[in-house]
Order: structure tokens, then C-alpha cells, then sequence
């Protein structure tokens, strides 16, 4: 039994480890930094991704507004890279120097209050976690504590991106419209454009998305995580158990928002602008699709799924770039129906027994059924393998599908 | 006069309801209905459909609030108070059809209700000590489940189910237990074992049950409410309400 249980214990690590060897040697040797710098563009989608896992996946919070929060983290960061780059020396022929160009151009004279902070590097990392963080707290409380849900939050998450995105583009002096901010240059007079900084970008990048699949790893394993799983089934009975429900999800709302925030401060990092159209209704629900297409109950299946359907959307939309959103939603329904756990749930049903059957039979014969139970009893730990080990019960295809259906 | 009721209901009484009504878009589910359960008392609600049974459980774990009247939890009234902080006042629910977890194991589902651990950073750091294992072991083989810890609870069958929502009421260890249809469904030799297990439960508390089997009734109840269109229609032991004019028209002549 023990050295089984170590061996899982072991084998949960193998699936980060293998990631972080893709991430870290295998794609970086491999790509040029053109490319390598598209993947961690992507990358910062899957923080938005690994947010919904634990919200969406675990809690059964459909958010279809994260974009909001990945534009509030982006915009903090393009903020402060903006003032950088809008020194009184590079902004001499300007009429007002010193402010953002697009500040100038709309005839702002004076750089708003609420700029002013982002001079402060200190204060913007603050800012990155903080505005989002209670932007989703204040959201959440209104809609938890009056116990919305299910759709209705869909729909008015959804409300708050588009409202948001009007917003940005409606005060065009204060945020750059719909251009949103460009021409970052410079982090504390770092050139950020040059290869060299796209590679060291990338390796933060990388080591972040670790820091928060890490976080969601802690979550999910906690009785916390249960819960989740618990309130998503059966509130009432979560709620007359003493917890107050709503305060769990407000907390997951808030964490799903800040991961989504770190991804948008990554992303202003890496692609040098932040804009708009990350804000509003279309990403988010792309958001969403990159969640399903992994997993929606694996972080790990989150971050593949996201850089799956990126990839294909980029090599796809140099061809086709009208057909790019049909594929998309074709490919959206066409997981939910047939696969309603995503990739990680393909590779959990199908590939990893047969491995795994392959590995019991040349080493220890008579070791599955152990496994199989003792698997359970630590289940909630990580969920690629808590779904791996449900695979082997009978009854793994309706439960599937019944998640589907809710 | 006064001064005796008052004593009463601060000494004698751990749940008194008094003047409950709720009212649906002007329909009065409940209404007007006063209900004294003493310390340790048996108290078993029977009723036609439709009599307002469940809503007065409801109404007293918070799932519902009252329209009027009073519900005093050992001197706390409870119509102001959360479904979660009724739940840490000391009152446990259990619904109708099994209400439990099914992705989870049933030791996760005992150990989800194991009072420990309840606010956001509770649960964020809770450990699976052993005082928690005995715990769920001891309940376990209390509800009959010892040998299902490590069971997917949706693999149960549906009196395992009504057990294990016992279980994680147990767990809890409420002074209150409402139990709502505990036996509905469950076969002849399950029901034996739930009244069984209802006997030795509900040995150091109080618990209201409602339940349409009178066999069952008789074999558990120390007092009998009748309820009808939301009213008390009759009180008492069984014996008396079985022989109750009123509730055998209503009621039991059916």
C-alpha cells in the first residue's frame, strides 16, 4: 500500500514536472523567439484558464467575464509602463510633455488623479492584485450574498465586461480608447522589446503560472476544494452543514480574478500594449472555451487546452480568418458534447489507464484494485488523477455526462 | 402567570415556536402555529400532503423566513439568524430525498460536516488530523457504512444514501435533529435498522421527525403533532391522536 500511495503521490508531480520540462527546455530550444514569445502570450491565457477551473470547474461559478479581470491587470501594468515611457524627454513635442501620448492627442492637459499612483512600480504590482481582486469582491458580494447564480451570474458577468469595455473606449483621454495603451517601452529602463528581454519575460511568465498552478493545486487539495465540489452539487445541504456558501465563492470569484489579473500583467509585459479588446465579451468567452477544451476539472489540462486552441487558432486564422469563430464554437460544443472533461479527461479515460495498465502489468500484478481504493481515499488531492482513478469505476460515463448536463 | 410561562420556555422548552405564519402570494403555508419540543423529546409531525410539514422545518433551519411569529432555539430566536449560524446554534436538517454528495467519498462527505474548519481560511488549512478520522470511523459504523469510506457516495443504494445524510448530521452533533421522512423508500429490513438507529441517536437530543409510516411512528414517537391546512390540529401521545375524532377524518381514515 505505502509504496503504491508514494507512487501517486510521485506520478501527480510527474504531470507538473512534465509540463514544466515542455515549458521551460522543450520550447524554448525549439522555437525562435517570435514564436516563443506567441507562447507566452498564450500562457497568459491560461492564467485566465486555471481561474475558471477552480470557479467554474470545481465551484460551478460560469464567470463569462474574466476578460474584465485580465484587462484590469493588463492596464494596471501598461499604465506604469505607459508613464515610463512618457517621460518629459521622449515626449518633447507634445504639447503637455510628460503625459501619454493618447492623453495629448485628446487635448488632457494634466495627468489624471487616478494615474498618478502608477509611477510607483511598487504601488502597480500592488494594483495588479488589488484592483482586481476587489473590483471581483465587490461584484461577488452583490451577487452571492443575494444568492444569484448559474446563469444569471453568466449574464451579468457578461454585462460587466461589455459595460467595461465601453467604458475604456467611451473615455478615450483617460485610458487610450479603443487603441487601449501602446508603444511600452521601457520597465525601470529595461528595454522590454529586445529579444533578450522577451526571453526573460517568458521565463517570469513561466515561473508565475507555476506560482498559481501551485496555489490552485493547494486550493483544490484542501477541504476548501471539497467544498467547492460539494456547494456545486448540493448548496442547500453545503449551507446547512454551517458554512456560509456565499463567502466560499466570493473567495474563488476573487482568486479566479486575480489569477486572471497576473495573466493581463504578463500579457501588457510580453506584447508591449494592452487594449480593449481583451476586456470585452468575446475574450471572455474564449476564456472559457480554452477551460473546456482542457478540462474544466484539471489546471493542468487548462494551461494545454489554452495552447492547443491558440495554436490552432493561429495557424487556422492565417488561412481562414473569417472561418476562425464558426471553428471555434464548433469545436466549443463539439468538446461539450464528447467530451465533457475536455482533454484532460481524454487523457484520463483513455491514454493513462492503458499506461498505467501497461506499467501495473510488468511490475506488480495484483496492485490495481489496491490502487484503485486507495486512490480514493486521498481523492481531491489532484483531480487528473482523481478523475484517472473514477475512470475505472463502472459508472464513470453517466457521471461524466452528467456534468455535462449541468 | 406570566412569570411561570416565561419560566417554561426559558427552562423546559429547547425549541418553542410560537404564532408562525408564513404566507405565499397571500396563501398561508403555516399559519398561526405554536409547536413546544422539550429536552430529549421525541416529537413526530404527521399530516396530510400538504398540511405544512416541511415548511415548518424549513421555517425553523432558516430555509424559509416567517412571515410572522417567533422561533426560539434555547432562547434564541432564529427567524433572524442565517441558515449557518442556525446550524451552529445546534440544529441539524435533514431534507426529504437524500441530500448528499455524490462526487465525493462518503468519508469526504462525513468529514465535510465535521464541525471544524467552517470559514474560508478554516477550510483553507484544515487538516485530516486523527481526531477527524475516528471521528468519520465512529459515525461510519454507527450508520452502517464502515466498510464504504473510500465509496463514490453516488454508488450507494438509496437507504445507504438516507443513512449517510443521518451520518453527517451526526457529525455535527446537533442538539435539534429534523428529520424529514428518514424510512421513505427504504425496505422492510432497512427500516428496522433506521429505527434502530434513530433510538440510539437520539438518545441525548432532540429531534423532530416527520414521517407518514405509523408503524414507525408508534415505534419512535414520544409525542404526536398533527398538522392540518398549516394548523395544530391535534397533540399528544400517539394513542391520543389516533383516537382523535378530527384527525382520524382528516387523517388516518384515509
Amino acid at each position: 500500500m505505502n509504496p503504491i500511495s508514494q507512487f501517486f503521490a510521485r506520478y501527480q508531480m510527474t504531470h507538473m514536472l512534465i509540463l514544466a520540462l515542455l515549458l521551460v527546455v522543450i520550447l524554448p530550444l525549439s522555437m525562435d523567439i517570435f514564436r516563443l514569445n506567441l507562447v507566452g502570450k498564450y500562457l497568459t491565457y491560461s492564467f485566465v484558464a486555471i481561474g475558471l477551473v477552480l470557479c467554474w470547474g470545481y465551484g460551478g461559478i460560469l464567470s463569462l467575464g474574466q476578460g474584465v479581470f485580465f484587462g484590469l491587470g493588463g492596464y494596471c501594468m501598461a499604465m506604469f509602463l505607459k508613464l515610463e515611457a512618457s517621460s518629459p524627454e521622449n515626449t518633447t513635442i507634445q504639447s503637455t510633455p510628460g503625459i501619454p501620448d493618447f492623453m495629448d492627442w485628446n487635448q488632457i492637459t494634466a495627468l489624471p488623479w487616478f494615474w498618478e499612483p502608477f509611477h510607483s512600480f511598487g504601488f502597480t504590482l500592488i494594483a495588479i492584485i488589488a484592483v482586481p481582486a476587489i473590483f471581483a469582491f465587490v461584484v461577488a458580494v452583490a451577487m452571492f450574498k443575494r444568492r444569484v447564480g448559474g446563469v444569471y451570474f453568466a449574464i451579468i458577468t457578461q454585462a460587466v465586461a461589455a459595460i467595461l469595455t465601453i467604458l475604456i473606449i467611451g473615455q478615450q483621454g483617460y485610458t487610450g480608447g479603443v487603441n487601449g495603451i501602446t508603444d511600452l517601452r521601457t520597465l525601470h529602463g529595461w528595454d522590454i522589446r529586445t529579444d533578450s528581454a522577451k526571453y526573460v519575460l517568458y521565463f517570469v511568465c513561466v515561473a508565475c503560472l507555476f506560482g498559481c498552478l501551485f496555489i490552485a493545486k493547494y486550493v483544490i487539495n484542501s477541504k476548501l476544494g471539497r467544498l467547492l465540489v460539494a456547494m456545486r452539487e448540493r448548496e442547500d445541504r453545503v449551507r446547512f452543514s454551517g458554512y456560509d456558501v456565499s463567502a466560499f465563492k466570493i473567495f474563488i470569484f476573487c482568486l479566479a480574478a486575480v489569477f486572471s489579473a497576473i495573466g493581463g500583467a504578463m500579457f501588457a509585459l510580453q506584447v508591449g500594449f494592452m487594449s480593449p479588446t481583451f476586456v470585452g465579451i468575446v475574450p471572455s468567452i474564449e476564456m472559457v472555451i480554452f477551460c473546456a477544451v482542457g478540462g474544466r476539472l484539471s489546471i493542468l489540462g487548462a494551461v494545454y487546452g489554452t495552447l492547443l486552441v491558440n495554436a490552432a487558432k493561429t495557424s487556422f486564422s492565417e488561412s481562414f480568418p473569417e472561418l476562425w469563430l464558426f471553428a471555434m464554437g464548433a469545436l466549443f460544443i463539439g468538446v461539450v458534447m464528447a467530451f465533457p472533461n475536455g482533454l484532460a479527461g481524454v487523457w484520463s479515460t483513455h491514454i493513462e489507464p492503458r499506461i498505467k495498465a501497461r506499467f501495473c502489468k510488468t511490475k506488480t500484478p495484483a496492485a490495481l484494485p489496491d490502487t484503485t481504493t486507495n486512490n480514493a481515499t486521498t481523492s481531491a488531492t489532484d483531480n487528473t488523477a482523481n478523475t484517472a482513478n473514477t475512470a475505472n469505476a463502472d459508472t464513470f460515463n453517466t457521471k461524466e455526462h452528467s456534468h455535462a448536463g449541468s | 402567570m406570566l412569570a411561570v410561562n416565561k419560566h417554561i420556555e426559558q427552562k423546559d422548552f429547547v425549541l418553542s415556536v410560537e404564532g408562525l405564519t408564513v404566507s405565499f402570494d397571500g396563501f398561508k403555508a403555516v399559519s398561526d402555529l405554536s409547536l413546544y419540543v422539550e429536552e430529549q423529546e421525541i416529537r413526530v409531525i404527521i399530516g396530510p400532503n400538504g398540511a405544512g410539514k416541511t415548511t415548518v422545518l424549513d421555517l425553523i433551519c432558516g430555509r424559509t423566513k416567517a412571515t410572522e411569529g417567533s422561533i426560539k432555539f434555547k432562547g434564541q430566536e432564529l427567524t433572524r439568524m442565517n441558515e449557518h449560524q442556525i446550524v451552529h446554534a445546534g440544529v441539524g436538517r435533514k431534507f426529504q430525498n437524500p441530500s448528499i454528495y455524490e462526487d465525493l467519498t462518503v468519508f469526504e462527505n462525513l468529514e465535510l460536516s465535521y464541525p471544524k474548519g467552517r470559514g474560508v481560511w478554516g477550510a483553507l488549512t484544515f487538516r485530516r488530523d486523527a481526531a477527524v478520522i475516528d471521528k468519520v470511523h465512529e459515525i461510519a459504523e454507527m450508520i452502517f457504512l464502515p466498510d464504504k469510506l473510500d465509496m463514490p457516495a453516488e454508488l450507494l443504494s438509496h437507504g445507504q444514501k438516507q443513512w449517510l445524510e443521518i451520518g453527517m448530521l451526526l457529525i455535527q452533533d446537533p442538539e435539534l435533529l429534523m428529520l424529514d421522512e428518514p424510512v421513505a423508500g427504504m425496505s422492510v429490513a432497512e427500516r428496522q435498522q433506521t429505527a434502530a438507529l434513530l433510538q440510539r441517536i437520539t438518545k441525548d437530543r432532540s429531534v423532530l421527525v416527520i414521517e407518514h409510516d405509523m408503524q414507525f411512528v408508534a415505534d419512535i414517537a414520544d409525542r404526536v403533532t398533527v398538522l392540518h391546512q398549516g394548523k395544530v390540529l391535534s397533540e399528544g401521545s400517539m394513542e391520543r391522536v389516533q383516537n382523535d375524532p378530527k384527525v382520524i377524518e382528516v387523517y388516518l381514515g384515509h
